[in-house]
């Protein structure tokens, strides 16, 4: 009986060790974050994580994977970021030359309060599409953000062509955005 | 006597009664809520977006609202991750019910095993007699060291 009762906390704590492995490893195979910068740089084209957010600009949700068909720019952003201020009127004029064509910026602002965030969109005139992901869950969790800003050019089916870590300031990133841009509207 | 017991009372009633309508300490609130950025209770940042959120906690206790009025307002921005410590509701409360859960497993463990290690040993059998061998040479040595 002490025998098969040894035995059956045996079998619990290897069941328990098992668990926890099988935790790591999920967590580990999940998080695709930061993959998705390497990934695209290999030429890769991995397909951007979806998510449904709550918009800032106007009323109701916004749903990345009804962009199909568009080239997206997402544009992971926060109201006390001071390379986000330097880059947002850039990509308000993107946005305003290239929506014809069927180019759609959209802002993932993170990690911030609404009001800020309203009153950034207002005192930089931006008209583009403005989602919430104050927990940072989809900036952070699914596209591996670790600094704001942060940049994914998207093709018309959902793939990440291009990520831009860091403002989008200089003349010769600004140049490649443009480039990415373009190749997102070819496809 | 009486009169003495009611004051008492009374004052406790008082006491409590002041201490749930004073407001909120802002250091309290700094060490009780998390970072978004940098991940560390907001008393230990200098983040920009920490910055922002005790300007915030400033503000709200200036315009009276309680702790849990904060706390709520932050979570509502930020998510339950800005808490530096798990809601004692849903499924934050296994991470306060785990360790009740491993203390008590480990004393019944404790507790088992002591019972099994006193059961063992049980008490001292009869003595049993030397053969008669053994005890012929032990007096014979015994005389030998005397002698």
């Amino acid at each position: 009986m002490a025998h098969r009762g040894k035995l059956v906390a045996q079998g619990v704590a290897v069941g328990l060790v098992a668990l926890l492995f099988l935790l790591l490893v999920w967590t580990l195979v999940t998080e695709e974050g930061g993959d998705l910068a390497a990934a695209a740089a290999r030429g890769e084209r991995p397909e951007a994580p979806d998510f449904t957010l709550e918009r800032l600009d106007r009323d109701g949700n916004l749903t990345l994977s009804s962009l199909r068909g568009k080239a997206v720019v997402l544009n992971a952003w926060a109201s006390w970021c001071l390379p986000c201020k330097e880059e947002a009127p850039f990509l308000e004029q993107v946005w305003r030359e290239e929506r014809a064509r069927g180019l759609v910026v959209v802002g993932l602002d993170a990690k911030d309060f609404r009001t800020d965030a309203r009153r950034f969109v207002r005192r930089f005139d931006l008209t583009f599409p403005i989602v919430f992901d104050g927990p940072g869950d989809v900036a952070a969790d699914r596209y591996g953000v670790t600094g704001f800003p942060e940049t994914f050019v998207l093709d018309r089916e959902g793939k990440v062509l291009e990520v831009f870590v860091g403002g989008i300031t200089a003349d010769e990133d600004r140049a490649r955005l443009r480039a990415a841009v373009n190749r997102a509207l070819a496809t | 006597m009486r009169a003495h017991l009611v004051a008492l009372v009374a004052f406790g009633v008082l006491a409590v009664g002041a201490q749930a309508a004073s407001p909120p300490n802002a250091a309290d609130l700094e060490a009780e809520l998390v970072c978004p950025v940098c991940e560390t209770t907001l008393d230990q940042s200098d983040a920009p977006v920490a910055q922002r959120m005790k300007a915030f906690i400033r503000e709200r206790i200036a315009a009276g609202d309680t702790e849990q009025e904060i706390k709520d307002s932050l979570v509502a921005e930020f998510g339950s991750g800005v808490l530096a410590t798990p809601p004692k509701s849903g499924f934050g409360l296994v991470a306060w019910l785990l360790p009740l859960g491993a203390l008590t497993a480990g004393v019944l463990t404790v507790v088992l095993l002591v019972r099994r290690w006193s059961r063992r040993r049980g008490p001292p059998g009869p003595e049993r007699p030397l053969d008669a061998d053994l005890e012929r040479r032990v007096d014979e040595e015994l005389a030998r060291f005397e002698g």
